[in-house]
This record gives structure tokens, sequence and C-alpha cells, in this order.
């Protein structure tokens, strides 16, 4: 085990895991930041998919000793109010069935848009498209993606 | 920790509390008779809960909850039932509360994820329930004012009376109206004054899933709860010899290993801990069945299907006698892998076992059933045994099963510990209950004028059950008509998946029968509809589904698709009863850079009154993609009784770049509502594999389709 201090939303937390534990566990068990999901473990399905240093990164397969200095936001901490303008465009589109993969998405789409403020049709496919919907909203998460792009921040 | 389950049991028992100061009112949900009653803690206590089945309460404060009592697994049940209790109520959405009931067969019948099944059960006792609690505020209103009830109205949550400007709210009324009768034969309301039902409304749960709210069961939590992985047989056939369970409990965090059936579990105090444990576990398996790969299967669905000994499921005129008159025959046979359900929350429950009683909490389908067979493993009585239903991360029929649930409540047992029991990924994907592969073979005998004069399915599957639907069409609209089926058992488990048996049988028969109207010299869908008049006007034994519904999701779809009138569009098209519910597709295949490339598919849907339009699109367009998905890429292969496939990396689920525009026309008939969870999916395969054949020339005899696509075709 080891004392790890972790920049999480603005806030430290402190975790006592061992090194290998994911980053994904270490917000689900230890520091009960259960909006990032499980879904596969092996960096395939983006359920998992948090923001380290503003990319999206699959929290599944990071070490928890490796993340280090680096500001990681969930979707606990993508807004204050859940009104980031992502949260607010999945909400209007209405976008999620069983809901269970959506966080990723709008972590994913978010990072999306900070580096790309108005991306085309392909380029929200090839940024979205590592992660899965078993569901099948894929036609309103890319809508929604459109209808953040046109929303300020 | 926060946790979603108790905070709605706390909503739950904080509206019971508040009526302790003031009123709860309660509605019977089988027939909407029973007498509304005042609850407080002792009342509470004192009334035998089958004379009180709460699903609608009013405080006086006018908060308005309505308990959604069916789990939702994605379906939108949770949205779309208070809609139709908030209805004839006739409050508005903004009004409205809604929270998850826990599992109380007695208050509630039927609490089931299944069958796309809830809506054509509750239509009619919801709106029954909310019309009559309208009504007895209405008479609540009516004494206090000294009128008539027909004096009186209503509007957004409030009893008005007639040419003035009296008003009440039923928050104002609720502690009154407690104290009245129930009113009895109340009238309903008429569809044409629907204000809610048929309109577009956000799934209620919205603002937690985007908030990274702890909603599914993974994500709950209680103080002291331990983790629980379970190391299962990896190949289907083989069962436990002995575990040497010495290294993995020497793992830091693990606190038991314990062994039941052909399982063994470790548990600890962090997921990645007994992750890690569960690695070091040293365990001997033997032989205890047949330990069958894919090749077997293909074996022996040959042999199935060239035996004699088939179980007749539907028999109609003289079939030989057709076959050796006809001019033309086709026969064609379909086959379908094993799929996986593969819900993105695997399959997780939380289970403690104190010695007077149990606690499950968790993501079912089947609440009941995971009390039943808790109940009768643990002895005791079911009324000792709680249900919590947490919203589901997907099912897709997954979660009927209860094993997942057993587990935890033995795990929980044996070490008489809170546990939440997760399994993996490739625990999920090898763990078992797939849809089972199947194979058919299709004759079909036409006359020289083109009518199908005879026709025959036979179905051959891998612990399948009855694989055909022998009441589906064509039944009803040929006269000479044999199915039959053959079942091969294996130690590979199979279980219902989203529409069971008409996830492939449609897509495999309506691809028949677009070669059945090819040999016929006729337009797929003329051909349908001249079998459609057949089954009309002179069926051919029973018909068990209503002809002109499925005339007119036809005509719909060929409408909406322009069909055969853009001779550069390669247009297949498909035709599927299932759940109550009428579906017909036309799917379109574009040449792309010399490549097949599937564009779009149009959907017609009579699923009778659309309750909520977001919703109903939403699972429209999810089972066309699901459809879609599966049939081009699904695929769970063995061998030697090992799946091949055990995540997402080599088991290929759809994704974004893969997806076709998908179109979503609704029949307008005023019918009541069926379910749409599964119907939308069965036709789309067959819609494809015609588009498909349009383009290139080649049937798609085979899933996944990607197989016989790559390759074969030019490009």
């Amino acid at each position: 085990m080891a004392q790890y201090n972790l920049k999480i939303n603005g806030q430290t937390y402190k975790a006592d895991v061992e090194p290998d534990t994911p980053l994904l566990w270490v917000l689900r068990d230890s520091l009960g930041l259960v909006g990032t999901k499980y879904g596969c473990g092996i960096a395939q399905c983006g359920a998992c998919t948090v923001h380290v240093n503003d990319s999206a990164t699959r929290s599944c397969v990071m070490p928890v000793s490796a993340v280090g200095d680096s500001k990681v936001t969930t979707i606990e901490g993508l807004s204050e109010k859940g009104d980031h303008p992502v949260q607010q465009a999945w909400n209007e589109v209405d976008v999620p069935q069983c809901g269970y993969c959506q966080a990723g998405q709008i972590m994913t789409a978010a990072a999306l848009l900070k580096r790309n403020a108005k991306p085309s049709d392909k380029q929200i496919e090839n940024a979205m498209n590592g992660n899965l919907c078993r569901c099948g909203t894929y036609h309103r998460i890319r809508e929604a993606v459109k209808v953040a792009s046109t929303k300020t921040n | 920790m926060s946790n979603l389950t108790n905070t709605n049991r706390r909503d739950f028992m904080k509206l019971a509390a508040t009526a302790g100061g003031g009123v709860l009112l309660g509605f019977h949900w089988r027939n909407a008779d029973a007498k509304p009653a005042v609850l407080d803690a002792a009342a509470e206590a004192a009334a035998p809960s089958i004379e009180f089945n709460s699903y609608l309460a009013v405080a006086p404060d006018g908060k308005i909850t309505i308990f959604s009592p069916n789990p939702e697994v994605g379906q939108g049940i949770k949205t779309a039932f208070p809609i139709v209790v908030a209805e004839e109520l006739d409050v508005d959405w903004q009004q409205v509360h809604v929270a998850q009931a826990p599992l109380d067969t007695v208050k509630f019948q039927r609490q089931v994820a299944g069958g796309s099944g809830s809506i054509p059960h509750s239509w009619k006792r919801l709106r029954q329930a909310g019309a009559t609690a309208r009504q007895l505020f209405i008479n609540t209103a009516a004494q206090r004012w000294g009128v008539a009830p027909e004096q009186c109205t209503t509007e957004s949550g409030a009893v008005l009376l007639k040419g003035s400007k009296k008003k009440l709210t039923y928050g104002e009324l609720a502690e009154e109206a407690a104290k009245m009768p129930t009113p009895t034969d109340v009238p309903l309301k008429d569809p044409k004054d629907f204000k809610l039902i048929g309109s577009s409304i956000r799934n209620v749960d919205n603002q937690d899933i985007i908030t990274g709210k702890p909603l599914f069961g993974l994500d709950f939590t209680r103080e002291g709860m331990l983790y629980a992985v379970v190391e299962r047989p990896k190949a289907f056939g083989m069962k436990l010899k002995s575990v040497d369970s010495a290294a993995a409990k020497a793992v830091p965090g693990i606190v038991d290993v314990v062994t039941f059936d052909n399982s063994v579990a470790v548990v600890g105090k962090s997921t990645w801990q007994v992750m890690k444990a569960r690695k070091a576990l040293k365990i001997d398996y033997e032989k205890e069945a047949a330990l069958e790969s894919t090749s077997d299967h293909d074996r022996i669905f040959d042999e199935l299907l060239n035996s004699d000994k088939n179980e007749v499921r539907r028999k109609e005129g003289d079939v030989d006698k057709a076959f050796k008159s006809a001019a033309k025959v086709v026969k064609s046979e379909y086959q379908c892998p094993f799929l996986s359900h593969a819900p993105m929350e695997p399959m997780n429950f939380f289970a403690h076992v104190r010695p007077d009683g149990a606690e499950l909490i968790g993501p079912t389908q089947t609440p009941e059933r995971a009390q039943g067979e808790a109940a009768k493993f643990l002895g005791i009585p079911k009324e000792k045994i709680t249900v919590d239903m947490t919203r589901m991360g997907g099912g897709f029929g997954r979660r009927l099963a209860a094993d997942f649930v057993m587990e935890a409540v033995k795990i929980s047992a044996l070490t008489k510990a809170p546990i939440k029991l997760i399994w993996s990924r490739e625990d999920d994907m090898t763990g078992g209950d797939y849809r089972p592969a199947v194979k058919y073979r299709f004759e079909a005998a036409l006359d020289d004028k083109g009518n199908m004069i005879g026709y025959k399915l036979r179905g051959a599957g891998i612990n399948a059950g009855n694989p055909t639907r022998e009441n589906n069409f064509p039944a009803g609209a040929v006269d000479n008509l044999l199915i039959d089926s053959a079942e091969h058992k294996s130690a590979i488990t199979t279980g219902p998946w989203r529409a069971p048996i008409t996830n492939f049988l449609a897509a495999a028969e309506q691809s028949f029968l677009d070669e059945v109207a090819q040999a016929a010299g006729k337009d797929p869908i003329q051909f349908r509809l001249e079998l459609l008049e057949k089954a009309k006007t002179a069926p051919a034994g029973d018909v068990r589904y209503d002809v002109d519904r499925m005339i007119a999701v036809t005509k719909l779809a060929a409408e909406k698709s322009n069909w055969g009138k853009d001779k550069t569009k390669n247009q297949g098209f498909s035709l599927y009863y299932s759940h109550l519910s009428y579906v017909a597709q036309v799917g379109e295949v574009e040449m792309k850079a010399g490549k097949p490339e599937l564009t779009k598919i149009i959907a017609a849907v009579d699923c009778g009154i659309v309750i909520n339009q977001s919703g109903a699109r939403q699972q429209v367009m999810g089972g066309v993609v699901d459809g879609f998905g599966h049939a081009m890429y699904g695929s769970l292969s063995f061998t030697d009784g090992v799946p091949d496939q055990s995540n997402f990396n080599k088991y290929r689920i759809i994704r974004m770049q893969e997806i076709p525009e998908v179109e979503v026309h609704f029949v307008d008939n005023g019918i009541d509502p069926t379910g749409l969870g599964e119907p939308a999916l069965p036709p789309t395969g067959g819609a494809v594999a015609n588009a498909f054949f349009k383009a290139t020339g080649k049937r798609l005899y085979k899933q996944p389709f990607i197989e016989g696509l790559s390759g074969k075709v030019e490009s």
C-alpha cells in the first residue's frame, strides 16, 4: 500500500492503495466517485473516461501511481451545477436510455470540444468511436455533441 | 457515501412520514377500487399492506409523487408509466416527482422488465388509478363548496369550480380526500384530450445520469460492505475438483475465500484487491459433460435438420402434395451464432443475509424471481427478503436470470457479511446464458402463377427450446404448411436475449421470403401484401396477428421509403410482428468505392398510441442499431467448451462510425399501446440482408454478415 495525494475536481483526495490499482477503482471504491463507470477494464469501451490534464483518458488502465500531480476531472467535477454545455445538450436531446455509458460519453465529448470547439460530423465520429453504447444511442450522442458545440461555455 | 437506493427508500418513507402529520393517498394497484387511507406510522403498522397499494401520493404541501414499480433497464418505463398516471390525474409534468418503488407484488402485481409487457399489462390500470384520484379530488372539492361534482373540473393539479374563480389544489384537498369514499366507474379521458400522452418527455433520470449520481447497482455501497468476485469453470462442461486458496488468501485486503457449487468466491475490501487475488487461486477442474466447439455445433445442426425426429409445431393442409405439385421450389438455410447480452453494466448484486432475513439490492429485470430463489435457498419466507431495484445499465434479457443474485446470496450467507458481487467483463461474456445458436431450413412451393402454396420451416437450436414461432406470419397465409423443430442439449447455458428467438428468426424468415418473391417474379412488398390478403380473405388455420395492422405498417414503410421509385437505391424490405407490436423496415445500401454500405433504415411502427414520443423513438432507433450491429458483427464462438471471445476487443459491438441513418414513423391509430423494448429489433436483419442482396446479388445466409460480405464483394 502507498499513500497518494490526488488532484481531482479541484480538490486533493488522499488514497491509501496499492500502486497498480487502476485510477477507476480508486475513484469508485476509495473515494466514492462512482460516476466513472467500469465497463471492460481494457480500454475498449470508454465507460471509465475521465480527463487527465484535460485529455480524455481511460481510467481503467491507468495505474494510480502514474497519476502524479496531474489534474483529474471526473463527471462529478465537469461542472459545479451539472450544467456544462455538454451536459445541457445531453438533457435537451434526451440522449440516455439505460444511461450507464453516458458519463464516459460526456467526458469524451467535453474533451473533444475543449480542443475543437466546432467539430465536423466526421471529427465527432472519430472522437466518439471509442465509446460503446449498448443501447445504441449514437444518433442522439452525435446530435448532442453538435448542440453542445453551439453553446458558449 | 451517498447511495441512491437508500435515497429512494428514504423518499418513500419520508412521504409516509409527511403523512404522519398529514396524508398519503394510496390507490389499489389492481383495480383502483381500494379505499384511500390515511397513513401514519401507526396506521401503516396496523394496516395490512394488501389493503393499501400505494403508487400515487399527494402530500399536503402539493408534492405529487408517482411510484414507478417496474425495473428500469433503459426501456424508459420509469418515465412512461408516470406519464400515463399524470395524464389522467390531470397534473402538469413539472409537478410530478417520480420514485422507484421496491419489490412488492402484493401492491404492484407485475414488476418485470421483459417481453415488452409492462405497457400492455398496465395501461388501463394506470389510467384508472390516475382518473380515480382525480375524481376523488373533484368529489372532495364539490363537498367543500356544496356543489355537484359535475360543476367542477380540473387543471394542473387543482380542482376548479366552473364559472367561478374558485380553485383548490390537490395538496390542499389531500387530507380531506383521504376520508372520502373511493369513486367507482370513473370515466377515462377521451384520448383526443391527452396532453402528456403523445408528447415528448425526457427521461426522468437525465439529470442524475449526466452528473454521475449513484444510480446503478454497481454504484451501491454500504458501510462495512465487502466486495466479491467469483471464479467459475473456464469451459462449459467442466466442474470443480479442488481448490487451493492459500495464495489468494495471502493477498492484501482479502478477507475470505469460499466455495459453493462450481464456484470459488474471493471476498475482500476492494474490487481491485479481489480481482488480483482471484488470479492467485489454484483450481483443478474435471470434465462432466461434452466440451463443445462451434465446429461441433455446425455438424449437430445438419444432423438435426436432416433427422426425422422433429417436434411438429404447426401443420396445415398437405405439405407433401403441395411440394410435389409445385412449379418451383425454393430451399435455403440460415444460421446464427451464440451472442452475449453484454450490457454495459456487468452483472452485480448486493446481498446481506442476516439470521432474520435478507436484503437484496441491485440490477434485476425480475426482482420477484430473485426474492423467490433466495427464499427457497435460505429456507425462509419470502416476506423476510427485501429487494430494491437499482437502475440497470442495460439487460437485454440477461438480468431476467437470478444466477448472479444467488451467487451474492450464497457468498453473504457463507461469510455472514454484507457483500457486493461484481462480475468482470470477462465473467459477463464467458458466463453463459447466451442467445442460443440456431439454424433454420426454409422451403417454399410456388405454383405456376407464383403463389406460395406450400411452406416448411424446420428449426434446430442449441438449448433453444422451440426455435420457431409457429403462429407468426406467414402461418395463416399458406394453405399447406409444416413447422417443426429439434433441440440439442448442451452444457453451454442459454437464455432470453432481447426479442428471444425472433431476434434471428425474423431476419432469416424475411430474407427467405425475399428469395421466394424473387423466384415468383414479384416485388417483395407486393408478394407479402398478396399473402396478407390471403390471410384475411381465406385464412389457413388460426391467424394470430392483425392482418390489417400488418398491411398498414407495410404500406407506411413503402410510402416513407419511396419504395422502388428510385432505381439507384438498393432497398430491402422486412416485416415482423412480435411482442404485440408491428414493425416494417426498409434498408438502403449504397455502393461506396465499390463496397456496399448500409446507409439508411426506415422503420414504420405500430405500437398503438405512442405514450412518449422521445422515449418511443429512442427504443426504435436503439432496437434498429442493436439489430443491425449484431446481425453484422455479433459472434460468440467456442473451442472445447471455452468461449473464444471474452471482452470487447474481440467481441464486436457496433460503434458510432458504423451506424446507418435511422428514420422512424409511427402509425397513428389510437389503439391501446403495446411495448417497444423489443419489436423494432427483429425485422432489422432481414431489411439489411435484402438490401445487401439488391446491391450485390449475394444472399447473406449466416450471421454475422460481415463474414459473408468481406472478401466476397469486389472492391
